[in-house]
């Protein structure tokens, strides 16, 4: 309950920043915080929830994106241009589930990792042109709408895992993750709710990835496919507290603002430190920052 | 003739997919963890090959006998730093834990390559890179040969050190059964480290022909490990020239799809077999075994 105030209250802040202040530095960081919410939260459903780790996350950001790019510069009204990039995700995404859920292990860990990399390597021969706003479209262009859909979107992924996790769906996901010959004694479907929760997630990969697209003025479409989004998804989600719901929010936050101060000065060393300190969390410190926090403050309270 | 030409140079890259592939299937097959920062390993032996080359001017056959080394204590730091860690835990957490670190891994290896080494690709050009063996129509690349060569004849030394000596035999006791082999006092701890370091310097090794044959730059090592993984679904464990035999399985496949598809497309080839395995014989080693 306190969580869910605590939400609210930031959602709020959020919400109310573009009428306080017409910085466009600060709403682009906006920008940039709640796509990196929907990202980490979209890995976090699957790969915290359902147990299941997607090394090719990209892939469904990039497929999103290139969807909804292409069908928005097209004349498509962008709401109509958002929904089939998300669909496109989830299908491939459900390529690479369904035959590899059906095994436990790496399958289904090399099977998204395959398909990030050939898509990359791909796209990049298909379309090896930069991608840019018609110039009608850019004269108009404006932060606002971008700053809101984004917020609406990193509001709409915590919401849904928010809903998910307690009911009786989420229960058979984290059932599952424990412990899948166990559920599936108790009737529980292994196979559909690991789908369930792929589909979820890659739909809300999709989506980040064509606000991306809606967002960026130019940028290669190969850039989408990158494994640094599927990078950034993990370490966000790791770093906040995977599996949990405001875990890769807290992530998102800490990571965008620290990589935007460490990126000036020391370019590309930033994924250095990154890499490590993801590695650090993964071995010693796997609940994330919200374990730090519960452990300190049971410190605090032996004490007193 | 296309075709023919084609099918031997997929021929050759395919030895290295093999010895890739063998060097991680080594690590997985021991420790149980996959690797997946193993396509920058090769990378990492790649540049070692190359600069020594390129500062002091070192055949690049020769420096592999200085490369694999190297390599191999690379393995063991990273052993000792990481992956240790990651074989205490329980197995599917161990595998889902190597897959995590093995992919920060592969974030910072490639980082610190283009901070060290920029993006530029490279490759190790000596005096007799352009000789060409002609077979009738056909032109078969002499360094690719005896890339192949070299890279069967480093599988058959590992082979035999594996089937004899007293260290192989541990290796191969552990991965069969680390409890049993822990029980007849085969330190597994060291066994696991010694594994991992010869995975680590096959990787190198492979590296090191890949920058005489081809070319090398900071971004090869995802294409790589793909490979390499894919040769393994394909192949199974267990068996070195397995492998082998995988790796040339999926060059000939890439050469075939570089003829009947067009360039574009050789890297999707890797990505359907994955799935036709998956749906044919989903029975294979990961599910089985892992």
């Amino acid at each position: 309950m306190k969580l869910l105030g605590a939400g609210i209250v930031l959602a709020a802040a959020f919400a109310a920043l573009p009428l306080i202040t017409m910085r466009s530095d600060l709403l682009n960081l906006g920008v940039q915080i709640f796509l990196a919410v929907v990202l980490a939260q979209s890995w976090n459903l699957l790969g915290g929830y359902a147990g299941q780790i997607n090394l090719g996350h990209a892939a469904f950001f990039g497929l999103g994106a290139l969807v909804t790019r292409t069908l928005w510069v097209g004349g498509t009204p962008l709401i109509l241009a958002l929904f089939p990039g998300a669909l496109v995700a989830m299908l491939f995404g459900l390529l690479i589930g369904v035959p590899a859920f059906r095994l436990r292990g790496a399958y289904f860990a090399i099977g998204t990792l395959g398909l990030a990399e050939i898509l990359r390597i791909t796209i990049g021969n298909l379309l090896p042109q930069i991608s840019t706003i018609p110039a009608a479209e850019l004269t108009s262009y404006n932060i606002w709408p971008r700053y809101y859909l984004t917020l609406t979107m990193a509001m709409v992924s915590v919401g849904v895992v928010a809903w998910l996790v307690p009911s009786r769906l989420g229960l058979g996901i984290r059932a599952v993750r424990e412990d899948e010959a166990a559920a599936e004694a108790t009737g529980v479907s292994a196979l559909r709710h690991k789908l369930l929760a792929l589909a979820l997630s890659t739909a809300l990969a999709g989506l980040a990835g064509g606000a991306f697209a809606y967002y960026h003025v130019s940028y290669y479409p190969q850039h989408t496919f990158s494994p640094v989004w599927t990078f950034d998804a993990v370490l966000m989600s790791y770093i906040g507290g995977v599996g949990t719901v405001h875990g890769p929010v807290l992530g998102a936050i800490f990571y965008v603002i620290l990589r935007e101060v460490l990126a000036v000065k020391l370019v590309e060393f930033h994924l250095i430190i990154f890499g490590i300190l993801f590695m650090l969390v993964v071995l010693f410190l796997p609940g994330g920052l919200v374990e730090a926090w519960s452990r300190v403050r049971q410190l605090v309270s032996r004490r007193t | 003739m296309i075709l023919a030409q084609q099918l031997i140079l997929g021929l050759l890259v395919g030895g290295l997919y093999g010895l890739a592939a063998a060097g991680l299937s080594l690590t997985f097959g021991v420790l149980r963890v996959l690797n997946v920062s193993h396509g920058e390993l090769l990378m990492l032996g790649g540049y070692g090959t190359f600069w020594l080359f390129t500062l002091w001017q070192i055949d690049p056959f020769v420096s592999l006998l200085a490369v694999a080394p190297a390599m191999f204590v690379l393995g063991m730091v990273l052993y000792w730093a990481l992956f240790q860690f990651v074989v205490k835990a329980h197995e599917e957490t161990r595998i889902k834990n190597s897959l995590l670190i093995g992919f920060g891994l592969t974030l910072v290896l490639h980082a610190l390559a283009i901070r060290l080494w920029t993006a530029d690709e490279r490759a190790v050009t000596t005096a007799y890179a352009g000789a060409v063996l002609r077979l009738g129509g056909l032109a078969v690349p002499w360094l690719r040969l005896s890339s192949l060569v070299f890279a069967f004849a480093i599988l058959t030394a590992l082979h035999l050190f594996l089937a004899k000596a007293r260290w192989g035999r541990a290796i191969r006791a552990t991965a069969e059964d680390w409890e049993a082999a822990a029980l007849m006092g085969i330190p597994v701890g060291k066994t696991y480290l010694l594994a991992f370091a010869l995975g680590t310097a096959l990787a190198g090794i492979a590296g090191g022909l890949v920058s005489i044959s081809y070319s090398i730059s900071p971004s090869i090592g995802m294409e790589w490990t793909l490979k390499a993984l894919i040769v393994i679904v394909l192949a199974g464990l267990g068996s070195l020239f397995g492998s082998f035999a995988g790796g040339i399985i999926l060059g000939l496949a890439e050469a075939m799809s570089v003829v009947f598809l067009g360039g574009p497309y050789r890297e999707v080839v890797g990505l359907i077999l994955f799935l036709i395995v998956l749906v044919v014989r989903p029975q294979g080693l990961f599910g089985a075994r892992g």
